[in-house]
């Protein structure tokens, strides 16, 4: 199926009169479903067999560029992930879902998003796409910054927390979630897209797309070859364990339920 | 030390999460500016002038800032921030939005979601849905930082009388253009603002069963919530979203119906002062963080709820 789409290329290149590569930025986060555990020396939380999953706000990102892809509107789409060696597995669950292929960015040290947006930008200056799509926000650091840095440091429009974009000619539209509802912008190409939840649906990848995935090209770099000082900005004093609450009480019924809403929490009239 | 408050507003009026920025900035010491930036904004620069504790109102009046692009906001907080310590915006989709960006055009760290200053360069936020708190000191030389409301008290939306102050515009970056907006209309509070929030899960089936919600929130002069899940399924709009993704609250009385708890959705309400949760399943985790909890059908114990509280005492 990629090999269909991908032979069109040159036609539809002439068609709409201009390529549109997407760049995708896929960071390797503790998985969702786990609860995780401040460490007891307080330097951070405990990360060690741990299952470790693409961002989930990725995923929807590596879902728009191969649905704008599947839809003609790109050309290529490039998952870049930043971080440790095994970083390489999610850039390869990427591939697995259909990505052309991968940039990984190796490094040991602990990355902020101001580096990790100076990262993508040295990669960004290399790949030039017209498009790049991050996740509004990884649900480890929960900073939901990088989006909005590297569009800074392009000096390139940004549609944060988008559910729903439509590419058309040199502008993208982008329907945003703000706190009111929604919002509408019309961006100048290229552009930086943070996902939100609605934006889609990702997939899942197939067996067979998994296979072929493991021969799909990645390229390898590192900080110092990009000429980036990623080194963090923010020292972590401590990390503390949140207090907990008291354990409640079940009630029977939900005259009981207002009477102590009423009399002992004294949160109603 | 000297800090610049990022004004959330819609150019007649000040919103609420500002009262909490303002409170942060506080606690940071020196002097607390404030700036408005918008179109047509002088009521709001008015407005802001009488928050309590602002020493300066700066007012940016132009057409590149009507609809908050940030692309436009930034190069004029830019500008500003050099000659100041800190930069602060409550972490609303506006302050979100603008903030980073603003941070690396300064080539400095942002401070996502603070809920504690511990002093003018160390701070404390919220990682990993809530389920850890980090420390962080910043090295830079400017605090580029967004506020959660619900870590501060908001200060008095009256009784101060700051000096007003226009500040010329930085012109439209050429990047962007505002298309339309869909907003969610409700007579009811602000969800981030209200003393008692109700919110729905997928447990209510139906967007048409919300009523059922409703009808309790206009009662107890609540705001209404959902899960994640309730909003994927199209039963209310995304701005009901309560979470660690969504929206942060921390009312009085949070009431979660048909919910189970997932940690995404406990990161956004358990700093509540009272919860109540109805939930058929008795497994369910919301009634970990319950205070006191119903295990009943929704569908029998909401109107019951309702029909109570019709009763009055
Ligand atoms: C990246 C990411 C971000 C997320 N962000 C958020 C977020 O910000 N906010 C959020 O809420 N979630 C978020 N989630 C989703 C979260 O993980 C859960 O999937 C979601 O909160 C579940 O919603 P729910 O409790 O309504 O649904 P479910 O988990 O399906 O629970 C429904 C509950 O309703 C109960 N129920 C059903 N029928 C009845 C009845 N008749 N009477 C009484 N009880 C009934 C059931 O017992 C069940 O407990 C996020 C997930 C991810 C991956
Ligand atoms: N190490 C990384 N590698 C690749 N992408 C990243 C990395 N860190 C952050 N990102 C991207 O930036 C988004 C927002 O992250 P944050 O600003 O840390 O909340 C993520 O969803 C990713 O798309």
């Amino acid at each position: 199926m990629q090999h269909g789409v991908y032979t069109n290329l040159p036609s539809l290149k002439t068609v709409h009169g201009h390529q549109m590569k997407v760049l995708v930025a896929v960071k390797r986060v503790v998985d969702y479903n786990v609860k995780v555990r401040v460490k007891a020396d307080k330097t951070g939380v405990e990360t060690a067999n741990v299952k470790m999953s693409m961002n989930p706000f990725d995923e929807i990102g590596v879902e728009e560029a191969i649905r704008l892809k599947e839809a003609g509107k790109a050309t290529e789409v490039v998952a870049v992930s930043l971080g440790v060696a095994q970083t390489q597995e999610t850039i390869r669950t990427a591939l697995a879902m259909g990505a052309d292929r991968g940039i990984h960015v190796l490094t040991d040290v602990e990355l902020q998003p101001l580096a990790v947006a100076k990262l993508l930008k040295a990669v960004v200056e290399k790949e030039q796409p017209k498009l790049v799509i991050l996740g509004k926000q990884a649900i480890d650091d929960d900073c939901n910054q990088t989006g909005q840095m590297l569009a800074a440091l392009l000096g390139w429009s940004q549609g944060t927390f988008a559910s729903k974009i439509v590419p058309d000619g040199d502008n993208l539209t982008v329907t945003r979630e703000v706190d009111g509802g929604l919002e509408t912008v019309v961006l100048k190409l290229p552009a930086i897209v943070t996902t939100d939840l609605r934006l889609n649906e990702p997939r899942y990848a197939s067996l067979p797309n998994i296979m072929k995935a493991k021969k799909k090209p990645i390229d390898q770099l590192t900080p110092d070859a990009l000429g980036v000082d990623a080194s963090p900005r923010l020292v972590t004093v401590k990390v503390d364990e949140p207090p907990k609450r008291k354990s409640g009480v079940k009630v029977g019924s939900v005259a009981e339920l207002i009477e102590k809403l009423r009399t002992e929490a004294k949160v109603i009239p | 030390m000297s800090v610049l408050v990022l004004a959330e507003h819609d150019n007649a009026s000040i919103k609420p999460a500002t009262l909490n920025a303002v409170a942060a900035a506080s606690k940071v010491g020196g002097p607390v500016e404030v700036l408005v930036a918008g179109q047509g904004c002088a009521a709001a620069a008015e407005a802001a002038s009488k928050i309590s504790g602002v020493a300066k109102v700066l007012v940016a009046d132009a057409a590149e800032y009507a609809h908050g692009l940030p692309e436009n906001l930034a190069l004029l907080l830019v500008e500003l921030a050099r000659s100041r310590t800190h930069v602060m915006a409550a972490a609303t989709s506006t302050g979100k939005n603008v903030m980073p960006r603003v941070a690396a055009l300064l080539d400095v760290a942002q401070v996502s979601e603070i809920v504690e200053v511990v002093s003018a360069d160390t701070f404390i936020r919220p990682i990993y849905a809530g389920n850890a708190l980090a420390t962080v000191q910043s090295k830079d030389a400017i605090k580029v930082i967004t506020v959660r409301a619900t870590g501060f008290d908001p200060v008095p939306a009256t009784g101060g009388s700051a000096a007003i102050e226009a500040v010329a515009a930085k012109g439209d970056a050429g990047l962007s253009q505002f298309k339309g907006q869909e907003l969610s209309k409700s007579e009811r509070p602000e969800l981030t603002s209200a003393r008692i929030v109700i919110s729905g899960g997928r447990g209510m089936q139906s967007g048409d069963n919300f009523k059922l919600l409703e009808s309790v929130a206009d009662k107890l002069g609540a705001a209404v919530g959902a899960s994640r899940a309730a909003v994927d399924a199209g039963f209310v709009p995304n701005d009901y979203q309560v979470g660690q993704t969504g929206k942060i609250v921390a009312p009085d009385l949070y009431l979660a119906v048909g919910i189970s708890g997932a940690i995404q959705h406990l990161a956004g309400m358990k700093d509540s002062k009272v919860i109540v949760a109805i939930n058929k399943d008795e497994e369910a985790p919301i009634f970990q963080v319950a205070d006191y909890g119903l295990v009943a059908d929704l569908f029998k114990a909401v109107p019951e709820l309702d029909a109570e509280l019709a009763k009055g005492r």
